[in-house]
């Protein structure tokens, strides 16, 4: 929500994609979130990814809900239209963006207040409706906005700034979307750029509902020792259940890894995700196997991060519902209205 | 022994083409389309006809009536009083029959004796053995249960002298398709029919005669009006949450999509149908369709209204153009779920926490519910905010006599201010909120549309006319002034009041909505007691001027409303620079529609009040 535009000069060297833009051309306007605020890495992520992509700003729809996260769509593609809704709603107003325009890329970003709090009802059922779009939870543990409340996704036991402990079992937002039937379920750091690009990435290139749950540490109340959601913790406790790589579709696979150390999953429009194991032999493609691995890390104080969960072979609501082709916002008079003569047959039935 | 009760010669009322019949049944049982059969075949006939469904918020075993008015002159709206009980149900025997207006008949199931108690000396009954008909003629017994209604109905044929070709006509029509029930059914209407004429002299007293009144005219309820008008203003996306008396608008959108929305070449369908886990998810998936550019509406009703306030905050001062139609039933909260009241005006012209105001239009038919829910989407595209067309459960789910449907083959559709790529190329700073034509509306785009130019960012929050977020007060009041304006000018395409007026009365009513179905049976009868009255019909918020002067134009006007506390004139009183003690409110919101006698008693009681303390403009 800043208000704060930046600079537009572009050093005439700097790189360009394969669609002739430069990093600059993926930014937003300046931050006004506090230093050092999980929420400005997520940001910067977002830029790489959709740059390192190529992907065309302005074909990108930014819709968030209210809260600290939900002020991120401000801080990337200006060039792309945002939408700033209101606190839990952006599951619905994603929706109708979606079915409005399915040729668009649509990138939710929501925090754990607007999702697993007050907006959570919608969340499940925007999974459940397997919208074509990245969702993104910014997941703090803490309301930052209001100064410093626990959240639904605190860990029980974790301390705020404030010394608050929380004393209820908190909502995990991966296990949950696993559940009610998301196709592609991540979790990251935003402090491992590494590991959340090449997800965003995938994430946008998915077709259906891609979630990624991002630990994003909130520096001014909820980044004690004892906070679940701090930096310290998350640093110590992540365990990537594989690396991942991205190839777009577009590039020659050329990389060659050894049998046995690495899983490829290839997405509809041909882009590959690779998987490197790690050691554990994790499968994202057994849904039962993801929501053990997880509950079993948590168990033992571990957060797990990666891809958890994906099933490339879904549809869509616009599969499900069998809609045209052409975007429903282009389609004019002559492909919408029946005309006189149709009326004329309907009014004869009501004779 | 209907023979007995046929020599007792009871006095009865004897009319032609006026008079009212009412069913009694209990919900659940089959009666609806028997009864509706009943009524379509009067309409058939030529008589004008004004069927009501009284219905209970339950799926089985609650009673439920169903009244259909007759009237040659045209009365469309509830008289009040039964010439003609059709008792089936014993839940409510006792005061069904007593319902009944002296000289009237009651129609009842004689298989079971008649408690004492419920005869009357000064009413006709025509027993007739149903369930024993029913019992000895059909086998299954989902048969003999439902057919016991149809048999009614073919009784009421010899009573009333209804065309039996008529009706077997209505018994093809409904069941084209499946054949196989239409040899049952007018089995079932043969025998209630040859059973009357055997027993009882036929027709009665009160009869029917073929009219010629309904030429051209279509029976049709006003939800079913508002999808169809929704298919053609080009609605794409119906989001909702099942809510009576909403719900048909949604079910009557599905149905004509179904048959005229799917590409031909594909088989695909142009529209989509979201049943959204509640209301604020239903307008919010209309809000972000309408700000991606298609055609979007909600359909709800009270409880839905309240749930959507925030969201309609939204779309007013982020300016996202969405149509909601409110189907309004009884309050506060759940209130009376299936009656009909106009009690949502206030809550929803001012929908939502802060300064806001919303246009709403008021159709009174379900011509104009057609009409309007097609103008909406156009009207909403031109003012870039919500439009809410305020019908009620009395014309949404009841049928109503009207003119057909039109539509014009040149009507295209009127997407307001938006930019294409090429337009934003000629321009050198986008501003989303910038009134560049002093109108108070602004220039929108559709996310995608252009590569470097016209992207925006949409907020709840304070912005200026970049969209950019800001807390400066100046600028802040500057959108609100705009906004002001905007619905200024949003007066300008809103339908205007239908008045009939004179230059010399001094009296005049002023009404919205199912009000109307009574206002030509009013000025009939006070006409009759010497007293002329003029009338305004408004048909939309925020009023056109006409409305305040119209106001100013008499001395006493009756705001007429179906509601307890006087919301239109509330809004009359807020919105119009008028002299307030000229509005005089006649108020009825008992759930059910407002009779011509109410409106004429208040009337008449009122004007003998104020002659009494000399305030009478003579």
């Amino acid at each position: 929500m800043s208000y704060i535009s930046k600079p537009k000069f572009k050093h005439p060297q700097m790189r360009t994609n394969d669609i002739g833009l430069t990093r600059r051309d993926y930014e937003g306007t300046l931050t006004t979130l506090c230093g050092g605020c999980g929420h400005d890495s997520i940001s910067a992520a977002i830029i790489q990814a959709a740059s390192e992509m190529s992907l065309q700003p302005h074909q990108v729809a930014k819709i968030s809900g209210i809260g600290c996260s939900s002020k991120i769509p401000s801080y990337f593609m200006s060039k792309a239209h945002g939408f700033n809704s209101v606190h839990g709603r952006m599951p619905s107003v994603a929706t109708g963006a979606n079915i409005a325009n399915k040729d668009l890329y649509y990138i939710g970003i929501s925090g754990d207040g607007d999702s697993a709090s007050i907006g959570l009802g919608q969340f499940c059922h925007i999974v459940r409706r397997r919208i074509n779009m990245l969702y993104i939870v910014a997941n703090n543990g803490t309301y930052g906005l209001t100064k410093g409340q626990l959240s639904a996704t605190a860990d029980i036991g974790s301390k705020t700034k404030s010394g608050e402990e929380s004393q209820f079992d908190s909502i995990d937002m991966a296990t949950l979307a696993i559940e009610l039937g998301a196709s592609f379920v991540a979790r990251s750091f935003s402090g491992d750029k590494k590991q959340l690009v090449p997800l965003l990435q995938a994430g946008l290139t998915h077709k259906g509902f891609a979630f990624i749950d991002v630990i994003s540490p909130c520096v001014t109340f909820n980044n004690t020792d004892f906070s679940t959601h701090g930096y310290k913790n998350t640093w110590e406790n992540n365990i990537a259940l594989s690396e991942i790589d991205f190839v777009p579709m577009r590039e020659e696979i050329t990389t060659s890894y050894a049998p046995g150390k690495e899983k490829e999953i290839t997405l509809h429009d041909g882009s590959v995700v690779h998987l490197h194991k790690t050691g554990n032999n994790y499968d994202p493609s057994d849904k039962e196997n993801a929501l053990h691995h997880i509950n079993a890390y948590k168990k033992q104080g571990k957060i797990a991060t990666g891809l958890l969960y994906i099933n490339q072979t879904t549809s869509d609501l616009h599969e499900l519902q069998d809609t045209v082709n052409k975007p429903f916002n282009s389609l004019g008079v002559q492909d919408l209205c029946p005309g006189s003569e149709a009326l004329r047959d309907i009014n004869s039935t009501f004779r | 022994m209907p023979e007995l009760i046929q020599s007792s010669k009871v006095s009865t009322i004897t009319k032609t083409n006026d008079f009212v019949v009412k069913f009694a049944n209990v919900n659940g049982s089959g009666s609806a389309s028997a009864n509706s059969m009943f009524a379509k075949a009067v309409f058939r006939m030529g008589i004008p006809i004004s069927p009501h469904n009284i219905f209970p918020s339950n799926i089985q075993g609650l009673p439920t009536w169903y009244e259909v008015r007759i009237s040659e002159q045209g009365y469309l709206g509830r008289r009040g009083g039964v010439d003609l009980i059709v008792a089936m149900n014993e839940q409510t025997i006792g005061k069904d029959i007593a319902s009944v207006v002296p000289g009237g008949y009651v129609l009842y199931d004689s298989s079971k004796m008649l408690a004492n108690e419920l005869l009357r000396d000064d009413v006709t009954y025509l027993p007739i053995p149903l369930k024993d008909i029913c019992l000895t003629e059909f086998e299954k017994p989902a048969q003999r249960q439902l057919f016991k209604n149809i048999v009614y109905v073919g009784a009421l044929s010899a009573f009333l002298n209804i065309d039996f070709k008529v009706l077997t006509g209505l018994v093809g029509d409904q069941f084209r398709g499946k054949e196989k029930l239409i040899l049952p059914n007018i089995h079932a209407l043969e025998l209630g029919h040859h059973y009357a004429s055997d027993n009882f002299e036929c027709p009665l007293t009160l009869r029917l005669e073929k009219s010629n009144k309904n030429s051209n005219k279509i029976l049709m309820d006003g939800n079913t009006a508002i999808g169809l008008g929704s298919v053609y203003g080009g609605a794409t996306i119906a989001a909702w949450y099942p809510l009576t008396p909403s719900t048909s608008v949604v079910d009557s959108f599905g149905k004509y999509c179904k048959r005229l929305r799917i590409d031909p070449g594909t088989g695909k369908k142009k529209y989509s149908i979201v049943q959204a886990e509640d209301e604020l998810a239903a307008i919010g998936i209309a809000i972000g369709a309408g700000w991606n550019g298609a055609r979007a509406f909600t359909a709800t009703s009270g409880p839905g209204i309240s749930l959507m306030q925030e969201f309609l905050g939204l779309a007013y001062f982020s300016e996202v153009p969405i149509v909601l139609f409110n189907i309004q039933r009884v309050g506060p909260s759940t209130g009376m779920p299936t009656r009909s009241q106009q009690g949502d005006l206030l809550c929803c012209a001012y929908a939502s926490h802060g300064d806001t105001k919303h246009v709403l239009l008021l159709p009174s038919t379900p011509k104009e519910c057609f009409e309007f829910a097609a103008d909406a989407f156009d009207l909403a595209d031109r003012i870039q905010s919500p439009v809410i067309v305020m019908s009620d459960l009395e014309l949404g789910m009841n049928e109503q006599i009207c003119d057909p449907l039109n539509w014009d083959d040149k009507r295209l559709y009127d997407r307001g201010k938006v930019l294409t790529a090429d337009q934003l190329e000629e321009i050198e700073k986008y501003g989303r909120y910038l009134d560049t034509d002093g109108d108070g509306i602004p220039y929108r785009t559709y996310p995608g549309t252009h590569p470097e130019k016209g992207s925006y960012f949409t907020r709840g929050s304070s912005h200026d006319s970049y969209a950019a977020y800001t807390e400066d007060g100046t600028v802040y009041a500057e959108v609100m002034d705009r906004l002001a304006l905007k619905m200024r000018t949003a007066v300008n395409y809103l339908p205007e009041p239908e008045v009939s007026e004179t230059t010399t009365n001094k009296l005049a009513m002023l009404y919205i909505g199912t009000t109307a179905s009574a206002v030509n049976e009013v000025l009939d009868n006070l006409a009759k007691k010497g007293i002329t009255m003029d009338t305004m019909r408004v048909r939309a918020f925020p009023f056109h001027d006409s409305v305040a002067e119209f106001i100013e134009n008499h001395e006493l006007v009756y705001i007429i409303e179906q509601n307890r506390d006087a919301q239109l004139k509330s809004l009359l009183k807020i919105e119009c620079n008028t002299h307030e003690e000229k509005m005089h409110s006649i108020l009825s919101y008992d759930g059910v529609l407002i009779t011509a006698q109410f409106i004429e008693q208040s009337i008449l009681e009122s004007m003998q009040k104020l002659d009494a303390s000399g305030e009478v403009p003579a």
